[in-house]
C-alpha cells in the first residue's frame, strides 16, 4: 500500500475542498482498502466522510425516502421503512450475507465500487485488456462477466443496491466545487473509453451525498439474485422489478438487471410486456424470456441467460405474492 | 517385558472419553499465539518478490535501488540473470524491512527486464497441451478386450476434478533470527522435529543449531513438512541484517498461488458388466497435472482394485502452474470420485440402485476391508434414509428443487509413524509427556494426555503434555494420517515402562513385588486388592529428590499391536439442485468411518466433520481458474476462490464405526479418510437428482445448468 496523508473533515465543504485527482474518498474502505493494497488504487490522500453527519441516516422526506451515502448495508436491511415501502432494497441488502460487510459497507460505496472483474484486479485495466491492446474477457475466462457487454466493456456492474434503487426511480445527489447536482442512479454509470479510464460519472472532486427515493405509493417491487453460495458471495445475476399498479393491472412496470452488463441493464421489452396485464406465472415467465432479448454471451456464460430469465421471473412473481 | 497392549474395551477410564480439547478455550478466545502472531524485539518484515509470469527468463535484475529504499536491511536474489522461472509467483527476490510497507516498497523497486516465454496453464483437454503429456504406460491385468467383447452391458464417461489450492487460514512462513549461536526459528509447521535439520541443511549449518519452536499452526493439510524458499531467504535476509528476526508469512496471493496445488484428475473411462451390475472389466484414460513436476496418478480403480481385466493409461502433464504439494490424502479424492461416478453411471443405465451395485463389487476390494464396508453401506443407508429418499436417476419430480442421494467411498492406510516420547514422573506427583510432534488443530494434545492418564490411572487434567519444540524427543511429520498412532503408542510405552519404574520404588512398602501392583483411580495398588494401596501423590513422595524420566518408542516395523493400518469409509450425499439456476444446496452428509480403537469420539467426530466441509467445497465451489493466454491464476483470493460457508454446509451427520472387530487392530490415523468420498457423493446426488452427470467437478451453476442443457437437446 502506498503512504498516503489522512483527512477527516466534518462538513461536505471541507471534505470536497480536500478532493483532487490524487485523493480518495473513503467511507466502509471495504473495497477501497484492498485496492489499495493491491496498489490498484494509488492515493496520495484519504478524505474520510464518516464524520460528516449529514451523510448518514434513513429517513422519510417528501413522501419517498432519503439514504444518506454512508448509511450502511444493515441500516438499510433493518429499517423498518425499507421493509414496509421498498422490500426490494431490503432483499437487495441482505444479498451481501456477510455481517461483517453489512455493518461497514455502505450505499455510497455499494454504489461506487469499481468492478470485480478478476482481469480488472490482477492489472489488466478496466477494460481487461493485454499489451497489444487484445480484450482478455472474450478469449478468456469470462463465467463472471458480461452478457450485455457495451463496447470493450466486458465487466459487470458489482452494485448490490443500484438495480433495486433504478428500478424504484431514485435519484444521487452530488456535490462539488460549483455546487450540487442530482442525476439518476444510472447516470452514475458510463464506459470508460480507455483501459486506464473510469467507469463512474462522478468526479474526482464531488461527493455522492444522498439517494432520495420516491414515494412508493403501492408499488410492488422486488429483488431477486442468484448466487452461487448462500455465504458471501457475489450475484451471478440479479433482477430488480418495481410494477406501479392500477387496481390488478400494471400500470407501469421497470425491470432492471445486476451482474449482466458494465452498468446496470434496463429491460425495457420485458417491462414494456407487462404494461397493461394481470400479474401471473405465466406473465412472469414471458417477461423472463424478454429480458434476454439482445445479450451477446461470450463462450463461458450462455448460462447467465437462464439465470436472467430466472431472476426475472421470480422477482416478479415475488413481488406480485404469486407462489410458484 | 511390560505389557503394553491397551486395556480392553470395557475398562478404559480416560481412553474413549469424548472430552474436549485442551487448548479449544485458549484458541476460541484468542489467547492461543500462533507464530504468525509474534512479535519479537527488532523485528523485521520479509517480502517476496514473485513472478507475474507463468514462464519467463530473467534477462538483467537491478536491487540496487530496493536497496536504498528507506528501512529495507537487505535484499536477496533468488532467480538470476539468465535463469528462467516457470510458474506465476515463483520466488525472484527477497527483501527485509523495518517495516512491512518498506519491505514492499523494497520489492517494488526491484527493477527486473523480463522475456516472456510460451507457457501452458490449461490441462483439461489433452489433446491441446502439446509435448507437455508424458505417458506413464500401459498397464493391462487379465484381458479388457475379450471382458469388454463378451459384455452384457458396458458404460463409459468423462470426468474431471480441477487442481485445488491449499486455503490454510494461516499462511505459509515463520520468524527467524540468525545469532551467533545457532538459528532461532518459529515456523508454521507440520514438521517440528523435521523442519530444523532441513532448514539446516539448505543453510549449510549443522543441524544441531536450529532451534524450532511452534506452539499452535493455523491449517497444514498435507502443506507444510519443509523449511521452503520462504524459510530459507527469511533466514539469510536475518543474517544479512545482523541477525535481527525476520518475519516472513505468504500474503493470499501467493499462498494460494505456490504454497501448494492438489493435482488435477481427468479420466475417460469405460467399464464391462454383467446384467445384476458384476463388473467385469476396466479401462481407462487419464491425466492430471501438478505443475512442472507433472501430476499425482489417482489410483484407478479406486478400491475396487481386483477387477480381473484392466487396462490403464495414465499421462502427468506439466503446466506452468505453481508446485504440487500433498493435500489431505494425495490423489485419493480424486480417484475416488473418478471411480465411483463411473460405478454409479454403469449403475444408472442398469437402472439398479448403485449401493447394490456397490455391494456386489465388494468381492474386487481388498478382502481385509469387504466386511466393514458391507456394514458401512448399510448404516450409511439407514443413517441418510436411503430407503426412503433415493430413486431412479432423474426420477426426482416436477418441481424446480430435485433432490437427489449418491454415495461415495474411502480408504487409506494410516499406520503410526516413528515417534518418541519421553515421560516423567516427580516426586511431587506430577507427570509430564514430551514429544518433539505437534497438534494440527486435530486435539493431539489431548488425546496423548487420555492415553497418559490411561496408563497412570489419573484424571486426564493431571497430565502435563509438551509439544511444539525440537529440543523434545523427535515425532515424525504429522502427515498421511500417522500422528495418532504414533504419538499414543509412543506415549503408551514411555508411560508403562515409567510407571513401571514407580511400582520397583513402591512394591517393598506393600509388602508385594512389582509385577503384583497396578495404577487405578489415582492409587498405586495390589493388584484386585484395594485396601493395599498407596494414593498416587504418596507412592510418588517416595521418589525423595529423583524423578522418574522414561523413553517410550513407536517403531512403524514393530508397532506391538499398538496400531495398524488400512480403513474403509461410506459417505452419503443428499441435494436439492435448483434447476432454474443450477445452484446445488446441501440437505445432508452422512459419513460412517471406522479408524480402529478411537481414543476420543468426539475429537473423531470432528475430524470427520472438517473433511466433509473439504468435501463439500471441492465438489460445489473450489477451483484454481487459469488464464490460457496469460498464463495468470485469476482467482487467487478469498473472493473467487470460492470455499463453503457456515450457510452453505447443510446437516452433517458422522458414526465412527466403534466395534469389538476393529478396536482389537489398533489405533489408524484418521486426518486423511473422511476427506476423500465426499466429493463423489455429492456428484452423484447431483446426478440421480438432475438426471444427468455434470461430468467436471466443482458442480458449479454453469456446469450444471450445461449439463441439464445438453440433455435437453439429447
Amino acid at each position: 500500500m502506498q503512504a498516503f496523508e489522512y483527512a477527516n473533515p466534518t462538513t461536505v465543504k471541507d471534505a470536497i475542498a480536500l478532493l483532487s485527482d490524487d485523493a480518495a474518498v473513503l467511507a466502509g474502505g471495504t473495497d477501497l482498502i484492498s485496492m489499495m493494497k493491491e496498489y490498484l488504487a494509488t492515493p496520495k490522500r484519504l478524505v474520510n466522510i464518516k464524520s460528516i453527519k449529514e451523510l448518514g441516516g434513513i429517513a422519510k422526506a417528501g413522501g419517498g425516502l432519503r439514504i444518506g451515502a454512508t448509511a450502511t448495508f444493515d441500516e438499510l436491511a433493518t429499517s423498518t421503512l425499507v421493509r414496509t415501502e421498498y422490500p426490494s432494497l431490503q432483499q437487495a441488502a441482505l444479498g451481501v450475507t456477510s455481517p461483517q460487510i453489512r455493518n461497514m459497507g455502505t450505499v455510497g460505496g455499494d454504489l461506487l465500487q469499481r468492478p470485480r472483474c478478476w482481469y480488472f484486479r490482477n492489472g489488466f485495466g478496466i477494460l481487461g485488456k493485454d499489451k497489444d491492446g487484445t480484450s482478455l474477457a472474450p478469449i478468456g475466462e469470462n463465467r463472471y462477466h458480461a452478457i450485455f457487454p457495451k463496447g470493450d466493456a466486458y465487466y459487470v456492474n458489482p452494485s448490490s443496491l443500484a438495480p433495486a434503487l433504478i428500478a424504484l426511480g431514485a435519484k444521487a445527489k452530488i456535490a462539488g466545487p460549483n455546487g450540487n447536482r442530482e442525476v439518476g442512479i444510472d447516470e452514475l454509470y458510463v464506459i470508460p473509453g480507455t483501459n486506464s479510464g473510469r467507469e463512474l460519472s462522478l468526479q474526482p472532486n464531488e461527493i455522492l451525498t444522498e439517494i432520495v427515493v420516491p414515494a412508493a405509493r403501492g408499488t410492488k417491487n422486488a429483488t431477486y439474485e442468484v448466487r452461487h453460495k448462500e455465504a458471501l458471495d457475489w450475484p451471478l445475476a440479479t433482477a430488480s422489478v418495481a410494477l406501479q399498479m392500477k387496481g390488478t393491472s400494471i400500470a407501469k412496470a421497470s425491470i432492471v438487471l445486476g451482474h449482466v452488463g458494465p452498468t446496470p441493464v434496463m429491460a425495457a421489452a420485458a417491462a414494456n410486456a407487462l404494461t397493461g396485464k394481470t400479474l401471473s406465472a405465466d406473465l412472469a415467465t414471458e417477461a423472463g424470456r424478454l429480458a434476454v432479448e439482445g445479450a451477446n454471451p461470450m463462450s463461458g456464460n450462455t448460462y447467465k441467460l437462464q439465470l436472467v430469465r430466472t431472476a426475472v421471473k421470480r422477482a416478479i412473481m415475488q413481488a406480485g405474492g404469486i407462489k410458484a | 517385558m511390560p505389557n503394553y497392549s491397551w486395556p480392553p474395551m470395557t475398562t478404559r477410564k480416560a481412553i474413549g472419553q469424548r472430552l474436549t480439547r485442551h487448548d479449544g478455550i485458549e484458541k476460541a478466545s484468542g489467547r492461543a499465539k500462533y507464530n504468525s502472531d509474534l512479535n519479537k524485539q527488532d523485528l523485521l518484515y520479509g517480502v517476496l518478490l514473485t513472478s507475474p509470469y507463468a514462464h519467463a527468463r530473467i534477462r538483467s535484475i537491478d536491487t540496487s535501488a530496493a536497496e536504498r529504499v528507506p528501512g529495507v536491511t537487505a535484499v536477496t536474489v533468488i532467480v538470476k540473470a539468465g535463469e528462467e522461472v516457470n510458474w506465476q509467483s515463483q520466488e525472484i527476490a527477497a527483501v527485509a524491512a523495518t517495516s512491512e510497507q518498506a519491505a514492499r516498497d523494497g520489492v517494488r523497486a526491484i527493477k527486473i527486464d523480463f522475456e516472456v516465454l510460451p507457457h501452458v496453464v490449461r490441462e483439461e483437454d489433452l489433446s491441446k497441451v502439446g509435448n507437455r503429456a508424458t505417458p506413464a504406460g500401459e498397464q493391462v491385468t487379465g484381458d479388457p478386450e475379450k471382458a469388454f467383447k463378451e459384455a452384457e452391458v458396458s458404460a463409459e464417461g468423462q470426468y474431471g476434478i480441477p487442481v485445488l489450492t491449499h486455503c490454510c487460514l494461516e499462511p505459509h512462513g515463520q520468524i527467524v533470527q540468525w545469532t551467533p549461536s545457532g538459528v532461532n526459528y518459529w515456523p508454521s509447521t507440520q514438521n517440528v522435529s523435521g523442519i530444523g535439520p532441513d532448514l539446516a541443511k539448505n543453510l549449510e549449518i549443522p543441524a544441531t543449531q536450529v532451534k524450532v519452536h511452534q506452539d499452535h499452526i493455523g491449517g497444514g493439510f498435507g502443506s507444510k513438512f519443509a523449511s521452503d524458499r520462504w524459510g530459507l531467504e527469511a533466514a539469510r535476509l536475518s543474517k544479512a541484517s545482523g541477525g535481527r528476526p525476520v518475519k516472513l508469512f505468504l500474503d493470499r496471493a501467493t499462498e494460494l498461488n505456490i504454497a501448494g496445488n492438489r493435482p488435477s484428475a481427468f479420466a475417460k473411462i469405460k467399464m464391462a458388466a454383467k446384467r445384476d451390475g458384476t463388473i467385469t472389466g476396466w479401462e481407462s484414460t487419464s491425466w492430471a497435472t501438478g505443475g512442472m513436476s507433472g501430476g499425482g496418478m489417482p489410483p484407478l480403480p479406486y478400491v475396487f482394485t481386483n477387477i480381473p481385466n484392466k487396462r490403464l493409461n495414465h499421462s502427468a502433464v506439466k503446466t506452468n502452474g505453481g508446485p504440487l504439494r500433498a493435500w489431505r490424502a494425495p490423489n485419493h479424492p480424486q480417484a475416488s470420485f473418478l471411480t465411483c461416478a463411473a460405478v454409479e453411471d454403469l449403475a444408472a443405465k442398469l437402472g439398479m440402485d448403485p449401493i447394490e451395485v456397490f455391494l456386489k463389487n465388494l468381492q474386487w476390494a481388498p478382502e481385509a476391508r469387504r466386511e466393514s464396508y458391507a456394514h458401512q453401506f448399510k448404516k450409511a443407508a439407514e443413517m441418510a434414509e436411503w430407503s426412503k429418499r433415493w430413486h431412479r436417476r432423474g426420477d426426482s419430480g416436477s418441481g424446480n428443487i430435485k433432490r437427489g442421494l449418491g454415495v461415495g467411498i474411502c480408504t487409506w492406510g494410516g499406520a503410526g509413524h516413528l515417534s518418541n516420547c519421553r515421560a516423567t514422573i516427580h516426586p511431587d506427583g506430577s507427570v509430564q509427556i514430551e514429544l518433539g510432534s505437534q497438534d494440527l488443530g486435530t486435539g493431539t494434545r489431548t488425546i496423548i494426555a487420555q492415553v497418559a492418564a490411561e496408563t497412570y490411572g489419573l484424571p486426564v487434567e493431571a497430565v502435563k503434555v509438551s509439544l511444539g519444540d525440537n529440543a523434545f524427543p523427535a515425532s515424525n511429520a504429522s502427515g498421511g494420517s500417522t500422528t495418532v498412532g504414533g504419538v499414543c503408542s509412543s506415549t503408551r510405552i514411555a508411560t508403562v515402562n515409567a510407571l513401571e519404574k514407580l511400582f520397583e520404588q513402591v512394591a517393598t512398602g506393600l509388602n508385594t513385588t512389582p509385577d503384583k501392583l497396578e495404577a487405578v483411580g489415582g492409587k498405586i495398588q495390589v493388584k484386585g486388592d484395594a485396601a493395599k494401596s498407596l494414593t498416587w501423590a504418596a507412592a510418588c513422595k517416595k521418589l525423595g529428590t529423583q524423578s522418574i524420566t522414561e523413553m517410550g518408542q513407536n517403531d512403524p516395523k514393530n508397532p506391538k499391536g499398538l496400531n495398524t493400518q488400512g480403513v474403509a469409509g461410506v459417505q452419503i450425499a443428499d441435494v436439492s439442485v435448483d434447476v432454474e439456476t443450477g445452484v446445488v444446496k446441501m440437505n445432508r452428509m452422512v459419513a460412517v468411518q471406522d479408524c480402529g480403537l478411537v481414543v476420543n469420539p468426539r475429537l473423531a467426530e470432528s475430524q470427520v466433520l472438517g473433511a466433509c466441509i473439504m468435501s463439500i467445497c471441492g465438489a460445489l465451489m473450489e477451483e484454481r481458474i487459469m488464464d490460457a493466454r496469460t498464463g495468470r491464476v485469476l482467482n487467487p483470493d478469498m473472493e473467487f476462490y470460492k470455499l463453503a460457508g457456515a450457510a452453505d454446509i447443510g446437516e452433517i451427520l458422522v458414526h465412527m464405526d466403534i466395534r469389538e472387530e476393529n478396536d482389537k487392530r489398533g489405533i489408524i490415523g484418521l486426518g486423511e479418510p473422511p476427506t476423500v468420498g465426499g466429493i463423489a457423493a455429492i456428484a452423484n446426488a447431483v446426478a440421480n437428482a438432475i438426471g444427468v452427470r455434470v461430468p467436471m467437478v466443482p458442480l458449479t451453476p454453469d456446469r450444471v445448468l450445461m449439463a441439464l442443457e445438453e440433455k435437453r437437446s439429447a
